[in-house]
């Protein structure tokens, strides 16, 4: 297996094998455009649902119960607070959480001890929760202060590093295409958007501009190196670079996605592991969709934004030209393979 | 690990690279040494601590309560955590953790939190002193129920200003008939623990008493709680010495503070016998504490409080009195109470998906790299090492408490550090695939992937100090250890990755290019070795025939170098899987 991929790795290197990423680039932005559109259409028609730290109310979770079921703890609530619909889950093997809405201080006590008493278990296996509709937004709003200045900095760093805005924008297009793709995908799962998920999502952005400029790290060291004397139109190059970085994205998406994967599956199985789970599900998601947006959308669009520069189409007139003199086949990066 | 071959002749590299691995041991030994130090001398420990989503307890986030455009200062959010710590630091609990969050005041107690402990916390509340002007008793909706069609604003169309601009706090011109309306129509069941009751200092305010017996119209803030000193209780002394057995409360104002009271007194003391306007209220979060009549003129600052006090009740206002004095008033935003077992069961599933995840890393990369995994491998183990010194330093040091997001977050940087020595092998394989022998391709490959490395961990760390400095609650705790861990990462990739790769290139078993080393220059199809030293062709097999005719129609400067020595680029495909 390991040596395929390294067969593969060096077919891919000495450009003996290749993917269109760029030449095909209508192709892949249809589906794309497609993920995204379902991203946002999705979750709109099935809802999405917000965490009690969004939505405010008081939570309670009892650990440690001999025998896990729903009624007791409806009982439980319904002698303090008459009116209440809880929402009562079964966390794992042995624990209950029930979510009511916002209780008082006092009420939220009185709820803790009857489901002490419900469960027969202690007093101190009972975890309370209470969260006022504010905070939610509070923490949102933070959170969007900080991704607006990340995205401004990072976009700045960028051009300066790459010497050119255009490296930039299509590393921030990509990059807010993924931020959709991943909350997309995340709330058609139907897991809860909570803090968790949130700090998820943000991560991905760290890690999808990460990866994007590892990729365009290559791009620039290939154009560059190339310089006038290329005998590789432009796409070709950028098209070259994404493909001798491909065995570095695949191994970086699966080692990067395995101890993710790891937290989901075990996280999902622990009582009150929600942070956890919800993380994960969201940096999964992002990992991969990170990952193959830089390969899919930011090299192409980084193409298409550079080849229509004076000296880049003079550059790859010339290089077609001396083909047809040449006689020879028209460039790899046209012919689509495998 | 292997040992360079070459130690009597030491080339450049090699000696380049014991120099940084040298470096590499001192920082460890000295992460180690601090941490000792930390553990015999400055009450340090082993273990780094744990936050409360782990270890247990009571987390209260308390949101400031503001009049509308009003925000907090720094200055008074730093004076209400002063505070809170006291109420708490009196309650006997030990180390709880008190701290701002934005706007908000976080308090965090280990271990379970008894009802009282809880109270003092959450009686965040702004204490005033304000002049009453009416009383009465409590109006209850039974009594009234059809008067007031609307009862959310009675003094709608009524005046609102005074039409006598009021002297001074006693007025009853502050009693406006709008003011009037409301006072009237009052409701003391409406003054509900959590909901706001607040005015502007400047204006009067209409409230009842704690008990919900009294209501009352009071006059602007003539005295802030801020400026009481100390509250205490005792027994009334007579002038002999002797005790009466009657308890009251002392309070002692600051120089503001007495000046203001002074005059106060003065005023109050001048109305003795117009009830109610001879009282004062002590307002806390809107509610009157208590309300004394003036018996003298204290000009000295220390007023003493008597009534029908026990010494529980004298006490507790002495408290509130003391510890009450809050520059603005808070709400609960949230409560969080994690039991034990929970946090435990947390860090169980945490640790397990953590190692998990480790080994299934591994796996990977001893699949992939062959014997390059075990520099990956090690690679992750000295990163893991000092990210465990590194937090357990912080959360000595900095009160730095590790928490399940944090731990999501160090989990996850376990594919991220991966991530570093995968660029730098790929760039080291790349090199061989143009044909440069082991020591060169592994200082080439450096060279350009060191480059990468820094870039792209720039903007990983730029994303932890943006999120950290603006995000909020758990959001920072992650911001934190990824920002940590992406530094540790360039340090382990510079200091043990690279000298590593650098030895191990010198060792027979590498350079040889040994199947299993996996830099193999055969398997990475190497063309030519050295300068003008070309390879063999290996034997091609059929697949290799028919991917070499493929490679001849698509021309790569990789495959003209090939042809231009007329062999071909082909792999040993399949030779070992």
């Amino acid at each position: 297996m390991a040596s395929r991929l390294t067969t593969f790795g060096n077919d891919l290197y000495t450009g003996k094998r290749s993917f269109n990423f760029v030449g095909g680039r209508r192709k892949w932005y249809s589906i794309v455009a497609v993920l995204l559109i379902l991203s946002v259409v999705v979750p709109l028609v099935r809802g999405v649902n917000l965490s009690i730290e969004f939505r405010g109310g008081s939570q309670f979770q009892i650990a440690g119960v001999e025998e896990a079921a729903a009624g007791p703890a409806e009982a439980a609530v319904h002698e303090v607070v008459p009116g209440s619909v809880p929402r009562v889950a079964i966390v794992g093997d042995n624990g209950v959480r029930v979510q009511t809405e916002q209780l008082s201080q006092a009420e939220s006590r009185e709820v803790t001890t009857a489901l002490a008493e419900a469960y027969g278990v202690p007093e101190s296996e009972v975890t309370s929760t209470f969260i006022g509709p504010t905070w939610g937004a509070d923490v949102t709003r933070q959170t969007i202060v900080g991704l607006i200045a990340f995205l401004l900095l990072a976009a700045l760093i960028m051009a300066v590093y790459f010497r050119t805005w255009k490296m930039s924008l299509a590393a921030i297009i990509a990059l807010l295409a993924d931020l959709v793709a991943t909350v997309g995908i995340y709330a058609a799962v139907g897991f809860e958007i909570s803090p968790a998920a949130m700090i998820g999502i943000l991560t991905i952005l760290s890690y999808s501009l990460y990866d994007t400029v590892v990729v365009f790290d290559k791009i620039r060291e290939n154009t560059a190196e190339d310089g006038a004397e290329s005998r590789r139109t432009f796409p070709e190059s950028v098209n070259l670079a994404v493909n001798q970085t491909l065995v570095r994205s695949i191994n970086t998406s699966v080692v990067a996605a395995l101890p993710v994967a790891a937290i989901l599956f075990i996280g999902a199985g622990a009582l009150g592991a929600d942070t956890l789970r919800d993380i994960s599900l969201a940096l999964l998601i992002g990992i991969l969709v990170g990952t193959w947006s830089t390969v899919f959308l930011a090299a192409p669009m980084y193409s298409q934004l550079r080849e229509g520069e004076p000296a880049i189409r003079r550059h790859d007139e010339k290089v077609r030209k001396e083909r047809e003199r040449a006689g020879a086949t028209d460039g790899r990066a046209a012919v689509p393979s495998a | 690990m292997a040992a360079p071959s070459k130690r009597s002749s030491r080339p450049a590299p090699v000696r380049k690279a014991w120099r940084s691995l040298t470096w590499l041991g001192v920082i460890i030994v000295g992460l180690f040494a601090v941490n000792a130090a930390g553990v015999i001398w400055g009450g340090g420990s082993w273990t780094p601590k744990l936050a409360l989503d782990l270890e247990g307890g009571t987390q209260i986030i308390l949101a400031p309560q503001l009049e509308d455009g009003q925000s907090a200062s720094q200055e008074q959010l730093d004076q209400a955590v002063s505070i809170i710590r006291q109420r708490v630091d009196a309650s006997g609990v030990a180390e709880a953790e008190i701290n701002t969050e934005g706007n908000n005041v976080v308090v965090r107690i280990p271990g379970e939190l008894d009802d009282q402990t809880r109270a003092r916390i959450e009686s965040s509340a702004k204490l005033e002193l304000r002049p009453v002007l009416l009383a009465g008793a409590a109006t209850t909706q039974s009594i009234d129920p059809t008067a007031t069609p609307g009862p959310t604003d009675p003094a709608e169309g009524l005046a609102t200003e005074p039409t006598v601009q009021p002297t001074d706090g006693s007025d009853l011109n502050w009693v406006t008939p709008a003011l009037q309306a409301q006072y009237d129509a009052f409701d003391c069941s409406a003054l509900d623990e959590t909901s706001a009751n607040v005015a502007p200092a400047a204006d009067p305010l209409v409230t009842c008493d704690q008990d919900r017996a009294v209501k009352y119209l009071l006059g602007p803030v003539e005295v802030s709680g801020e400026n009481i000193v100390d509250a205490t209780n005792g027994m009334v002394q007579t002038s002999t010495g002797g005790t009466t057995g009657q308890w009251a409360v002392n309070i002692v104002f600051d120089g503001t503070g007495a000046d203001e009271f002074a005059k106060v007194s003065t005023r109050l003391y001048g109305l003795k016998g117009q009830t109610p306007r001879d009282q004062f209220a002590f307002v806390l979060d809107g509610a009157v504490l208590s309300a004394p009549s003036m018996n003298g003129v204290i000009t000295d600052g220390r007023p003493q409080i008597t009534g029908q006090f026990t010494q529980e009740s004298s006490k507790a206002l002495a408290d509130q009195l003391k510890f009450g004095a809050l520059p603005i008033s808070f709400t609960v935003q949230s409560s969080d109470t994690i039991s034990p077992t929970l946090g435990t069961s947390q860090l169980q599933a945490g640790m397990i998906a953590g190692l998990i995840g480790l080994i299934l890393v591994v796996i990977y990369t001893i699949f992939q790299y062959r014997a390059l995994a075990s520099v990956t491998i090690a690679s992750l183990v000295i990163a893991a090492i000092i990210t465990y010194l590194m937090i357990t330093i912080l959360s000595w040091r900095e009160g730095y408490r590790l928490s399940l997001a944090g731990i999501a977050g160090l989990i996850v940087a376990i594919g991220f550090t991966a991530d570093s020595f995968i660029i730098y092998f790929e760039r080291v394989r790349d090199e061989l695939r143009d044909g440069r022998p082991l020591v060169g391709a592994v200082e080439a490959g450096w060279k350009r992937a060191f480059r990468t490395v820094l870039a792209s961990k720039g903007v990983n760390l730029l994303a932890a100090v943006v999120l950290f400095i603006l995000a909020v609650g758990s959001v920072k705790g992650f911001a934190y250890t990824l920002g940590l861990t992406t530094i540790i990462d360039v340090i382990v990739v510079i200091l043990f990755t690279h000298p590593m790769l650098q030895l191990l290139a010198q060792t027979r078993f590498f350079s040889s290019g040994h199947s299993w080393s996996g830099l193999d220059p055969s398997a990475l199809g190497a063309v030519y070795r050295g300068r003008a030293q070309f390879r063999a062709p290996v034997d091609a097999g059929k697949k290799a025939a028919a991917s070499q005719r493929e490679a001849q129609k698509r021309q790569t400067i990789a495959e003209r170098k090939a042809a231009a020595v007329g062999a071909g680029g082909s792999s040993d495909e399949g030779k070992e899987s």
